[in-house]
C-alpha cells in the first residue's frame, strides 16, 4: 500500500513504517509498569466494596482488621472525606446535566456493587486483604434500580434523594421537516429498535497506582497507570489540598487503557490520601475482580431509530432516541454525558441527510459507573445507521453498496454540516468505497454467497461507513469546564553530543506515541531516529499539555512536536551560520551535519556544534547569545474536531444448528490524513477493530435484576481470542487536514467505531434468506438460534 | 502471616534460595522477591497467560503454580531468555511486526510462541500459531502480528535447518 504525502523524500522518517525505538525494552521484559516499581517503606492498599447494587451502610467496625499485625491504617468514607473533597462529573456545556457529588469511598450509602466502602492499608497486599475479612459492615439493602427505561419511570426508587429523578441528561435535536418525510407516501421508511450492552475494556494491566508524599515540601507524586498526567495533577490537586504544582503525576510503561484509566477512581484518590496521611508511598493494585467491578462500563444503549428515503433512494430523514445508562454517576472530570452525545452527534455523519430530529436520555442506575472507552459513541452511532441502511436498501430492492453510493457525502463537497452542525471537511468517502470494493472483490464474494446458499452455507457481508471524532478542540471538555486541557505541548533541544531530546505532553500505551515524536524530530532536524531521545508521561518534565485521548496523540501532539523541531532547528541553523560566516537560509542539516543547502557539503557535525556552544562559547562571535531550546504548542482551531472516515466490511459465516459466528474477512479502508508511520496505523486499526469484533460477539457485563455483576471474571468475560480472529486487510486513502501544517488525523479508535456495525450487518445478511434479523449486541450463539426461531 | 519454608531452585541459570510463604505464587515470588518484574500479572485465574514462564522445559502459567512447587525446579523467566539471547530472533520478528502495543502480553507470547517453535516438526502453519496462543490474552493488536512474527520465524528456523540437512 502507497500513500504518497508531501514527507515522501529520500531518508524521511515522516510516513515510514519504522519499528518504534521503545519497544525493545518491553520485548526484553524491561518495561516499567507502576506494579513493577516498589518504593522504599511502601505500604499496601486494599480495599473492602459493597457487594449491594444499592444499600444504606448502617455499621462499620473496623477493630478486629485495625488489631492485626501489619495493618497500618484502616479508613472509611467519612474518615477519607475528612482529607479529599467530594467531585461531580458534570460538564457545563451540555447543559441540564446534573450528577451529584461523588465522594471517594461510600459514605452512608453503597450505589454499586463494588463500590468501595473501607480501605485497609497495611505492610502487604496479603495482610490488607486477610485485614479485610475481619471488617463487619451491616447494610440494609435498598431496592435496586438496574434497568435503564424502568429507572426513568415516575415511581422508581430515587438514587439520589437530593434529585428529582434518575435523569442524568437529557438532550433533544430537530433539525429540518422529520414529520414530512415519514408522511410523505413515495418514501420507503423502515424503524428498527437496536439493544447494545454493557463492555468494558479489560485491559490487560488492571488498574495501579502508588501514592507518594513528602511532608517536608507538602509534594505528592502519583505513578500512574493513565493516559492524562496533567489532568490527573489538577484532579489530585483539587480534591486532596495540594498545590497543583506540588503535584507530580508520572505515567511510565502502560498495560492498556483505551480510556478506561483516564478517569477518576476513588479507590485511586484514597490511595493518594493515605500517602499523604501516612507520609509513606502507598500502592493499590486493582485485582482482576475489581477490574470487572470497577472500571469503567462502556455503551450500554437501546436505540430505536426510524430512517425515510425517497423514490430515487436519497435520504430523507432519520429519527433516534437513545437511552443509556451511566451507572450511579456520572464520571468526573469527563462526564458520562459525552458516550450519548456523540450517538446523537455522528448518526448519519457519512451521508447527506436533509432531516434529523433525536432524544437522548442519560439515565442513572445501580451499576458500575459508564463512561468513555476507546471510540466513544462511535459504534452505536454507526451500527444503527448502517443497520438501518441495509433495511432501507433490502426495503427498496437496492444492493446495500448502491444504496450507500446514493447517499454518500462527495469527496468534493467539503467543507459541509450535518444536521446536528458536525463540521467535515477533507473526507473521502467515495474514494474509501471504491478501494474497498475494489480490496474485497465484491461481486465475487456476493456470486460465492448464492452459490453456497444453495449448499445450506450461510455467509453474509457487511458494510459500515464511518466517521471518527478524533483532534478535538477545547469544544470538547475544556469549554465545559473540565480540568482537561485540548492543546499540547513540545519541547526539542541539542544536547553537547549533537543528540535531540524532546518531551512532549501526549502519553505512551504502546500506540507509538513516541515513535511518531521521535520520527517527526529526525525528519525535522536531519539526524538519525537513534538520536533523538523522547521523554512523555511526568508532569515535573514535560509541557503542559492534554495527553493521549480521543485519537489526538499524532494530531496535536504530533503538530506541536513538528512546529518545536522546526524552531529548533532554525535556532541552530542560525548558530552554525554565525560559527561559518555564513546565511541560515544556505544551510541545512542532513545525516546529523550542517551543510551547504545547494551543494550538500558538509561544513560541520551537529557534535561539534553542539560543543562548540556548550563547552567553548568563548569561540563564538561576539553577540551570539544560543539558546538550543524550543518549546511550541497546538491546539486544532476553526473546527470543534477534526474528523477522519473509512469504511469496513466483514464477512462472516453464522452456523444455523449452532448460532456460531465465524469471522472469514475483515477490511477496512480509513483516511488518517497524513501517515506518519503506516505499520502503527494499520496496527491500531487492527486492534481497534478487534475490540470492536469483542462488544459485537462476546463481550458483556452480565447483571442480575437487583445489580449483581454475574461475569466478573475473565473465564466468564469473553474477549476475542487469536484462534476466533480472522486477519485484517487494510487500504488507505490519504486526505491531510488542513487545520494543520502536518496533516494527520487521528487512528486509535476507528477500527472500535466501525467493526462492530460492520459484523453486525454480515451475520444478519447470512440470516436473511433464514428470515431472521438480529439487532442486539452480542451476537452471542444463543441469541443468533434465538432470532432464527423467532425469525428476526 | 504463616510459617515459610525454605526453598530452591535455579533461576535463568542462577541458584536462588529463599524461605517463602506457602501461599505465595510463582509470578509473585519472581517478581517481588527477585525483582523478575519482567512477568506480569493479569488475572491470577489461569486465564490470560501474562504470567507464563518457563519451568523445567515447559511453559507454565505462573499465577497457577506456587514458589514452594518449584523447590529443585529451572525456571526461566523473560529476563533470561533475553539475556541469553535464545529467543532474539523471535523479537526482532516481533519489533519488526509490531507484535506488541502496550507490551504488557508479550512476555508470556514469547514463552508461548517460543514453546511452538522449539516443538519441532514442520514450521506450523497460521491456524495452528493462533490455536497456540489462544490462552494468551492479548487486548491490544488483535494478534495479527502476532501471528505474522511467529510465522516468519518459524518458517527462517526451518529453513536455516534445511540448508544445514
Ligand atoms: S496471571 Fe496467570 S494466567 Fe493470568
Ligand atoms: S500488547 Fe497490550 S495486551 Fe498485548
Amino acid at each position: 500500500m502507497n500513500v504518497t504525502t508531501k514527507y515522501d523524500r529520500p531518508n524521511s522518517y515522516i510516513g515510514s513504517s519504522v519499528p518504534r525505538p521503545n519497544a525493545a525494552r518491553l520485548l526484553q521484559g524491561r518495561g516499567r509498569y507502576v506494579d513493577d516499581k516498589i518504593l522504599p517503606r511502601m505500604l499496601h492498599a486494599a480495599f473492602l466494596r459493597s457487594p449491594h447494587a444499592h444499600a444504606r451502610i448502617t455499621r462499620i467496625d473496623t477493630e478486629a482488621a485495625r488489631a492485626l499485625p501489619g495493618v497500618v491504617a484502616v479508613y472509611d468514607g467519612a474518615e477519607i472525606a475528612r482529607h479529599v473533597t467530594p467531585w461531580q462529573g458534570v460538564l457545563t456545556h451540555l447543559a441540564g446535566m446534573r450528577s451529584p457529588d461523588q465522594p471517594a469511598l461510600a459514605i452512608d450509602v453503597a450505589r454499586w456493587q463494588g463500590e468501595p466502602v473501607v480501605m485497609v492499608v497495611a505492610q502487604s497486599r496479603a495482610i490488607a486483604e486477610d485485614a479485610l475479612a475481619l471488617i463487619e459492615v451491616e447494610y440494609d439493602p435498598l431496592p435496586a434500580v438496574t434497568d435503564m427505561e424502568a429507572a426513568l419511570t415516575e415511581d422508581a426508587p430515587r438514587i439520589h434523594p437530593e434529585i428529582d429523578s434518575n435523569l442524568c441528561w437529557q438532550r433533544d435535536i430537530d433539525a429540518g421537516d422529520v414529520e414530512a418525510a415519514f408522511d410523505d407516501p413515495a418514501n420507503t421508511v423502515v424503524e428498527r429498535r437496536f439493544t447494545f450492552g454493557r463492555h468494558t475494556g479489560v485491559t490487560l494491566e488492571p488498574r495501579v497506582c502508588i501514592g507518594d508524599y513528602d511532608p517536608s515540601e507538602d509534594r505528592l507524586t502519583m505513578h500512574y497507570s493513565g493516559q492524562a498526567p496533567h489532568m490527573m495533577q489538577s484532579v489530585l490537586s483539587r480534591h486532596l489540598g495540594v498545590p497543583e504544582a506540588r503535584v507530580r503525576v508520572i505515567a511510565e510503561d502502560v498495560g492498556g487503557s483505551f480510556g478506561i484509566k483516564i478517569h477518576t477512581y476513588g479507590d485511586e484518590i484514597a490511595t493518594m490520601a493515605a500517602a499523604k496521611l501516612l507520609k509513606r508511598p502507598v500502592k493499590f493494585a486493582a485485582d482482576r475482580l475489581e477490574s470487572f467491578m470497577t472500571d469503567i462500563h462502556a455503551r450500554d444503549h437501546r436505540v430505536t431509530a426510524r430512517a425515510a428515503i425517497d423514490a430515487e433512494g436519497r435520504l430523507q430523514a432519520v429519527e433516534i432516541d437513545d437511552i443509556t445508562g451511566i451507572g450511579p454517576y456520572s464520571v468526573y472530570p469527563r462526564s458520562s454525558g459525552i458516550e450519548g452525545n456523540q450517538v446523537i452527534n455522528l448518526i448519519g455523519a457519512p451521508y447527506e441527510l436533509p432531516a434529523y430530529r433525536a432524544r437522548l436520555r442519560v439515565a442513572f442506575q445501580n451499576k458500575v459507573p459508564m463512561c468513555q472507552y476507546r471510540a466513544v459513541g462511535h459504534p452505536i452511532a454507526m451500527a444503527v445507521m448502517e443497520g438501518i441502511m441495509d433495511d432501507l436498501a433490502a426495503a427498496s430492492g437496492r444492493d446495500p453498496v448502491e444504496l450507500r453510493r446514493i447517499n454518500l457525502r462527495a469527496d468534493d463537497s467539503y467543507p459541509s454540516a450535518s444536521p446536528q452542525g458536525m463540521k467535515f471537511a477533507d473526507l473521502s468517502h467515495q474514494a474509501c468505497l471504491d478501494k474497498l470494493l475494489d480490496m474485497m472483490d465484491y461481486e465475487r464474494l456476493k456470486a460465492d454467497q448464492d452459490r453456497l446458499r444453495a449448499q445450506g452455507v450461510y455467509r453474509g457481508i457487511g458494510f459500515v461507513n464511518m466517521v471518527e471524532v478524533t483532534n478535538p478542540s477545547p469544544m470538547f471538555y475544556g469549554v465545559g469546564g473540565a480540568p482537561i486541557a485540548a492543546q499540547d505541548g513540545a519541547t526539542a533541544r541539542l544536547d553537547a553530543s549533537g543528540a535531540v531530546h524532546v518531551a512532549n505532553s501526549i502519553t505512551e500505551q504502546g500506540q507509538g506515541s513516541e515513535s511518531i515524536l521521535a520520527q517527526i524530530t529526525a525528519d525535522v532536524m536531519g539526524v538519525d531516529l537513534a538520536d533523538v531521545h523522547v521523554t512523555t508521561g511526568d508532569t515535573a518534565t514535560v509541557p503542559y499539555g492534554g495527553g493521549t485521548w480521543a485519537s489526538r496523540g499524532a494530531g496535536i501532539g504530533g503538530e506541536a512536536m513538528l512546529r518545536a523541531a522546526t524552531a529548533l532547528k532554525d535556532q541552530v541553523l542560525e548558530v552554525a551560520a554565525a560559527i561559518l560566516q555564513g546565511r541560515p537560509e544556505a544551510l541545512d542539516i542532513r545525516a546529523g551535519n550542517i551543510v551547504d543547502r545547494d551543494s550538500g557539503q558538509i561544513r560541520m557535525g551537529l557534535a561539534d556544534l553542539g560543543r562548540t556552544v556548550y563547552y567553548r562559547g568563548n569561540e563564538l562571535p561576539d553577540g551570539v547569545a544560543p539558546e538550543l531550546i524550543a518549546t511550541r504548542h497546538f491546539k486544532v482551531s476553526d473546527y470543534p474536531f477534526v474528523f477522519t472516515n473509512g469504511i469496513m466490511a466483514s464477512h462472516v459465516e453464522v452456523d444455523a444448528e449452532t448460532g456460531i459466528v465465524t469471522l472469514l474477512d475483515h477490511w477496512v479502508v480509513e483516511d488518517v490524513g497524513t501517515i506518519l508511520n503506516e505499520k502503527l496505523v494499520d496496527e491500531q486499526i487492527r486492534g481497534g477493530v478487534v475490540q470492536g469484533i469483542g462488544g459485537a460477539l462476546y463481550e458483556e457485563c452480565v447483571y442480575s435484576e437487583d445489580g449483581q455483576l454475574q461475569n466478573a471474571t475473565m473465564a466468564d468475560y469473553l474477549v476475542p481470542m487469536a484462534g476466533e480472529m480472522p486477519d485484517i486487510r487494510i487500504a488507505h486513502v490519504s486526505t491531510p487536514t488542513r487545520t494543520s501544517e502536518l496533516g494527520a488525523k487521528g487512528a486509535g479508535e476507528a477500527g472500535t467505531a466501525g467493526a462492530p456495525g460492520a459484523v453486525m450487518n454480515a451475520v444478519n445478511d447470512a440470516l436473511r434468506p433464514l428470515g431472521a434479523r438480529l439487532s442486539q449486541m452480542p451476537m452471542t450463539p444463543e441469541r443468533v438460534l434465538k432470532s432464527l426461531r423467532q425469525g428476526g | 502471616m504463616s510459617a515459610t519454608l525454605p526453598i530452591t531452585l535455579t533461576v535463568n541459570g542462577e541458584s536462588v534460595s529463599a524461605d517463602v510463604a506457602p501461599r505465595v505464587p510463582l509470578v509473585d515470588f519472581l517478581r517481588e522477591t527477585l525483582g523478575l518484574t519482567g512477568t506480569h500479572l493479569g488475572c491470577a485465574h489461569g486465564v490470560c497467560g501474562a504470567c507464563t514462564v518457563r519451568v523445567d522445559g515447559a511453559a507454565v502459567r505462573g499465577c497457577l503454580m506456587l514458589a514452594v512447587q518449584a523447590d529443585g525446579a529451572t525456571v526461566e523467566t523473560v529476563e533470561g531468555v533475553s539475556d541469553s539471547g535464545e529467543i532474539a530472533d523471535l523479537q526482532d520478528a516481533f519489533h519488526r511486526h509490531n507484535a506488541l502495543q502496550c507490551g504488557f502480553c508479550t512476555a508470556g507470547m514469547l514463552m508461548t510462541a517460543a514453546e511452538l517453535l522449539d516443538a519441532g516438526g514442520p514450521p506450523p502453519e497460521r491456524a495452528e500459531i493462533r490455536e497456540h496462543i489462544s490462552g494468551n490474552y492479548c487486548r491490544c493488536t488483535g494478534y495479527q502480528s502476532i501471528v505474522d512474527a511467529v510465522e516468519e520465524v518459524a518458517q527462517a528456523r526451518a529453513a536455516d535447518k534445511g540448508g544445514q540437512a
